[in-house]
């Protein structure tokens, strides 16, 4: 977890590519969801969110280690 | 010099030598003078200009239009710049919540069973039993079949009175085969679909893990072998890892192409009963071309592309990250 927590703080690639993961997953499944419609409402931005940031965190250097 | 001789030299040059001789001496000496990297240019400038004119300008025009009213059926109304309103009408509409559910259960059930249907299939093939080249080709079959046909005589096996799969299954469970309408059944319609895409379909899986399963050395398992591993103990810690990055490929192509699912749902419902099989892009194309909403289209199109694009970004990553293992 430290790892983690160290490689965000760092700007590091893995790190927050995961973070940037997590957001466009949730979102994509906010999108599909027959539950809650304001998940519905607000899955686009999230994927948004989640799209562009992987885009830009995929240019951050690899953690050496 | 003789003519012959003449005639010899001039057979012996290559197309790019008489090229080269063509070149007014003006334009030669200027490109003589160009760094590597400037014909690197040229040469791939053609590519990307058609690439900028094909896939990059409509894009950007498609994420202009989304914030505006315009209809391209009404060229000469004012088009009106209206901002966000279209994604905001987009994502609180109750029923493309539904088509995105629809999609959900579509893509979700149809990759599911293709993937078990296809591994379990690709690993009988790579038995290698005697005829298993001709049971390869007569399970690529559906594949090569064009979706808008496969939509078309599927209707046929799915009528109730006469169908070829109402019988079957009248003759495996003992309903009456005219008791049912796959197609006409709000809870059956889903399925409907999912089980002539998975029909047509996991022969794409199987072909993909067939290769996965023939690119590993057959001395990985002998040594496992020797090591006495158990064929269970293989199974998990030799073949599923080796074939995974396949597998995931095939996960892949098969989400996105589903994604945008159209010819075979359209031709074997139409989208109905209702709406329970209109999938996003039959929403989509109803949207743009015959309400003729274009701006409402543009912004419906740049969420689904936001959604693929994303998605794909993971699976990417995934892909790359088991290959490396």
């Amino acid at each position: 977890m430290s790892t983690f927590l160290n490689g965000l703080l760092r700007f590091r690639r893995g790190p927050w590519e995961m973070v940037a993961s997590i957001l466009i997953a949730i979102g994509v499944v906010m999108l599909m969801q027959p539950w809650i419609m304001i998940a519905f409402t607000y899955s686009f931005i999230v994927t948004l969110v989640g799209t562009v940031m992987f885009i830009v965190v995929s240019h951050f250097p690899e953690d050496s280690r | 010099m003789t003519r012959k001789s003449s005639e010899d030299r001039f057979m012996s040059e290559t197309a790019i030598d008489r090229v080269a001789q063509a070149t007014p001496p003006r334009v030669a000496r200027r490109i003589r003078g160009l760094p590597d990297r400037a014909i690197a240019w040229i040469f791939i400038a053609p590519t990307i200009f058609l690439l900028l004119a094909v896939n990059i300008f409509p894009l950007v025009w498609t994420i202009r239009l989304s914030f505006t009213d315009y209809r391209v059926n009404r060229p000469n109304n004012e088009v009106e710049w209206i901002g966000l309103r279209n994604y905001e009408r987009i994502l609180t509409d109750s029923d493309i919540w539904k088509t995105m559910q629809a999609t959900a259960h579509f893509l979700f059930w149809t990759i599911a069973i293709q993937v078990l249907i296809g591994f379990t299939l690709a690993w009988l093939i790579n038995k290698k039993f005697r005829g298993s080249n001709f049971w390869t080709t007569v399970i690529v079959l559906p594949m090569m079949l064009s979706p808008a046909v496969v939509g078309n005589f599927w209707t046929f096996l799915y009528q109730p009175q006469i169908g070829l799969f109402n019988t079957v299954v009248g003759f495996f469970t003992g309903a009456d085969p005219a008791s049912f309408s796959m197609i006409g059944d709000v809870n059956l319609a889903p399925w409907s679909i999912v089980i002539v895409d998975t029909w047509m379909w996991t022969p794409f899986v199987m072909l993909i893990c067939l290769a996965g399963l023939r690119s590993i050395p057959e001395s990985i398992y002998e040594a496992a072998e020797c090591d006495r591993a158990s064929k269970w103990r293989q199974f998990w810690t030799i073949t599923v890892p080796l074939v995974l990055p396949f597998l995931m490929l095939a996960v892949l192509f098969r989400g996105i192409e589903n994604f945008k699912m159209f010819d075979l749902v359209v031709q074997l419902t139409g989208g109905g009963p209702g709406n329970t099989t209109t999938l996003t892009s039959i929403d989509l194309k109803r949207e743009a071309f015959e309400r003729w909403r274009t701006g409402f289209a543009s912004a419906y199109a740049i969420i689904l592309f936001v959604t693929v694009f994303g998605l794909a970004s993971i699976y990417v990553k995934a892909l790359n990250k088991v290959k490396e293992r």
